[in-house]
């Protein structure tokens, strides 16, 4: 008995070993991997995964899947942008403006998948297509560059501290005063305020409580009291809110909106949320294993960049990671069961 | 062997990590013999027939087979679907391997399709006659192109048996198999079943429905724990049939059944919790009936008759078209589970696994569900309440579990039935519907439910059960409606209960006793 208990304690941190053999093979290749720039940088890296990962780590345990995030992102990026240097708004304003659409986007998404009844993945595929396709629309398929650099004058009136903000953007300011390179940027801060909102919907609050149950049994939670409908909607309403939340950073770290951004993105995103232990199937999953998952993807990106190994090659490995990962966790229940 | 048994298992062990599913059972079955096999819920009866069909693997023992043709006898540690098959074991599940979409030849040949001279196209035509071959051995009427999915249970069931018997099945092995089927359909099967035993077919007929095994078993294995206890010869004569199953009960069990319903305090009250008047839900459904405080209802009628839509028109998760509900004097609509829930209704659902338990949560989880946004401030959960809610309902029914954060898959049919009530229980509902409430559970927990139903009424929860088991029916009920074709045939009081005039009302026949007062 005793004996088992170690192996779910083992089971259930396996995804943490991972990581940490990731690091130590990176370490051991090149020690500057584990330098201070380098892990400021996979943190910022990382940050608009993270956010992006939260939303979908609900989704994905309900069953469904949002495939409308990178859309989401690259639409935030256009119209933020756009609200900034060509209508001259107020940047939080422009900002707050840009995640409540994000956020309708996933009511809509939540509309035709609750409502109309329309399978997730065709829903959120459809709204992929037309967000990206809104995106090149507004943007006439052309970036709209030097966001940050002419954010303070277009949008600002003469106010010191917003300026602030906007000059050194979201994404190099930092909690302590720039040293040299400046420490836990902020797009990191929000990202582990959003994990732990996150880890706190799903383990305190009757939220996660009934999206587990949703996942393992859609009827059933139906019949237990549960509105089903209601929750796809608020869960595919904060997919878009985290999405749009992602957005801002990843605007905040080009400096420019660009609608041919970020394709593919959503997988990557998938992949860190599956990569930690959260089954498709619905029902299974934990906020911290899809932090390991963010970070085993980010540090797995830097790394492979560090040992200059090529974005091609970059898709082959992390294709591996995803079908080793998942494969052992699906093998090894496969063998408990018989 | 002395003996011609064409299968044997010897001392077979299976271990799970934390778990002994199979201590030691020795199962012996002899040529052309229907052997009935039975035990509680989790006694075992699944995983051996796992490690016959290779789904499971064994930790010990072996398995024995008998070639038909020369007699030779194979010795296997483990199986596996293909060893089965070529040795002439086949297995029919409770859940079938059937394609809807593909027709009843094409389901027979899936996967071994017979194909043209060429060797890539299909052969319909040759599949379909050989099918038709197959049928009519059986003595079914089966059209071999008709589309599974527009077949009822009982003829899908009968093409798993076809394709048993057209891959020469001489060993078969059935789960349950009365489970899902209408009692006309009980009656067909049975008597293929029969056939195939005069033609030297051997059977393991598994049912925790007795008189089923009386009827058709030569021999009767019972195993209790993973353990083997006792096989018996099955005696046909009716009149030591009461007393045989006393003893099974008892071999079951471990220990002495001397009621099958515990006794109940009269608590009958006056008030009327609930009025249904001229309730329509399903087209033509015309339903009027009251239940009071303190009572059990019985909702007495055959399948489809419209006794689970009536219920879940009253649950809200089906819309009612007409009529009336009144609940504790206020008259209700409710749209949607939760609004039936948040007036005190409640619903036991007929399938316990895919309506009523989430097998895939935790006890704890299971019972505060319908309570959550009740027990959270500003929605976060008092983890106190959630944990002693849990734990109360645990030692209150007496939900046998090592603790509250089990999940619900891993409990058995009784203890999973008493979680769904400790829901309902935790959400304070003051009119439970149980739905076929012992459906595929054992006797002993049987006995339980029946417990936790007449403690209900005594504190005066209203009960309507329905059921399509004649005797509990009668045994529970203070007073009987029977429904046929989505209409009240007839309502009886404790001293008329008759199971003839419950049938004859249920067929939608007034019975003779009952036409002068009409």
């Amino acid at each position: 008995m005793n004996e088992n208990k170690f192996m779910s304690a083992f089971k259930a941190n396996a995804i943490w070993l991972v990581f940490i053999a990731e690091i130590a093979i990176f370490y051991y290749f090149n020690p500057k991997f584990l330098s201070l720039p380098n892990i400021v940088s996979i943190s910022r890296q990382v940050s608009y995964y993270g956010i992006a990962s939260i939303g979908m780590t609900f989704v994905i345990l309900i069953a469904g899947i949002d495939l409308s995030i990178a859309s989401i992102i690259v639409l935030v990026n256009v119209v933020c942008a756009h609200l900034m240097m060509n209508m001259g708004w107020n940047m939080w304003i422009a900002i707050i403006v840009s995640i409540i659409m994000a956020t309708l986007i996933g009511v809509l998404n939540g509309f035709m998948v609750a409502t109309i009844g329309i399978p997730a993945i065709i829903a959120t595929f459809a709204s992929q297509t037309i967000f990206r396709g809104l995106s090149y629309i507004l943007s006439g398929g052309l970036p709209i560059p030097d966001v940050l650099r002419y954010a303070p004058e277009a949008g600002l009136t003469g106010d010191p501290t917003l300026g602030f903000f906007a000059r050194w953007s979201l994404n190099h300011w930092s909690l302590f005063p720039r040293q040299g390179i400046g420490l836990i940027p902020v797009c990191a801060i929000i990202m582990v305020i959003c994990f732990a909102i996150g880890s706190f919907i799903l383990n305190k609050s009757y939220f996660g409580r009934y999206f587990y149950a949703i996942g393992g049994n859609e009827e059933a939670s139906e019949l237990s009291g549960i509105r089903v409908n209601k929750m796809k909607y608020l869960i595919y309403a904060l997919s878009g809110f985290f999405a749009g939340l992602a957005g801002i950073i990843v605007l905040s770290r080009t400096g420019s909106a660009q609608a041919s951004s970020l394709v593919g993105f959503e997988f990557e995103v998938i992949t860190c949320v599956v990569l930690g232990g959260v089954s498709v199937a619905g029902g299974i999953g934990h906020m911290s294993g899809v932090i390991a998952g963010v970070l085993i993807i980010g540090s797995l990106k830097s790394g492979m960049v560090m040992a200059n190994v090529s974005e091609y090659t970059q898709m082959v490995v992390q294709g591996l990671v995803l079908a080793v990962a998942v494969g052992f966790d699906c093998f090894s229940k496969k063998r408990q069961a018989s | 062997m002395a003996e011609d048994y064409v299968l044997e298992l010897e001392h077979i062990r299976k271990e799970y990590p934390g778990v002994i599913a199979l201590k030691d059972v020795t199962l012996q079955l002899r040529r052309g013999e229907i052997l009935g096999l039975i035990g509680e819920n989790g006694a075992g009866k699944s995983t051996l027939i796992k490690c016959c069909s290779g789904a499971v693997i064994p930790t010990s023992g072996k398995i024995k087979v008998k070639k038909e043709k020369d007699g030779e006898v194979k010795e296997f540690a483990r199986m596996t679907p293909q060893l089965a098959a070529e040795n002439g074991i086949a297995i029919i599940y409770q859940e079938f391997n059937n394609v809807g979409e593909l027709s009843a030849a094409e389901n027979m040949f899936l996967g071994r399709p017979i194909l043209k001279k060429n060797g890539i196209v299909i052969d319909r035509k040759a599949m379909e006659a050989e099918a038709a071959k197959a049928f009519e051995q059986l003595n079914i009427k089966i059209d071999p192109r008709a589309l599974v999915k527009n077949l009822s249970v009982g003829y899908q069931q009968m093409i798993e048996i076809a394709k048993a018997i057209q891959q020469n099945a001489q060993v078969l092995i059935m789960d349950e198999p009365s489970a899902p089927l209408t009692t006309n359909e009980v009656e067909s099967m049975f008597k293929v079943v029969e056939l195939l035993k005069s033609r030297g077919v051997s059977i393991i007929y598994i049912s925790h429905r007795l008189e089923e095994i009386f009827r058709l078993s030569d021999r009767i294995e019972v195993i209790r724990d993973g353990e083997y206890v006792d096989t018996l010869i099955t005696d046909k004569d009716p009149a030591t049939i009461p007393h045989q199953v006393d003893d099974l009960i008892k071999l079951m069990v471990g220990r002495e059944m001397t009621q099958k319903y515990p006794p109940r305090k009269p608590c009958i009250r006056d008030d009327v919790v609930i009025e249904l008047q001229h309730v329509y839900g399903n087209g033509d459904q015309d339903v009027s009936f009251q239940v009071h405080a303190g009572e059990v209802l019985g909702l007495g009628g055959l399948v489809g008759a419209g006794r689970t839509e009536i219920a879940e028109v009253i649950f809200g998760s089906k819309p009612k078209e007409k009529g009336k509900i009144i609940f504790m004097g206020k008259e209700i609509n409710p749209k949607a589970p939760r609004a039936a829930i948040d007036h005190g209704i409640a619903l036991l659902p007929e399938d316990r696994k895919k309506h009523g338990a989430l097998l895939t949560n935790s006890i704890k989880n299971n019972i505060s569900m319908p309570i959550y946004e009740r027990i959270s401030k500003a929605s976060v959960i008092d983890s106190k309440v959630e944990k002693t809610t849990a734990e109360k309902y645990r030692e209150d029914i007496q939900i046998k579990c090592p603790s509250i954060h089990q999940l619900v898959k891993n409990l058995s049919g009784g203890n999973q039935q008493k979680v769904i009530l400790a829901k309902w229980l935790a959400a304070n509902s003051k009119l439970i519907i149980f739905d076929e409430p012992t459906r595929g559970i054992d006797v002993g927990a049987k006995f339980e439910i029946y417990k936790l139903i007449n403690d209900l009424v005594e504190q005066g929860v209203a009960v309507l059960m329905i059921s399509s088991e004649m005797e509990e029916l009668i045994g529970m009920s203070d007073r009987i409606i029977v429904l046929a074709e989505n209409k009240v045939m007839g309502e009886l009081q404790k001293e008329e209960f008759n199971s003839d005039t419950i049938m004859s009302y249920a067929s939608g026949v007034i019975p003779d006793s009952k036409k002068e007062a009409v």
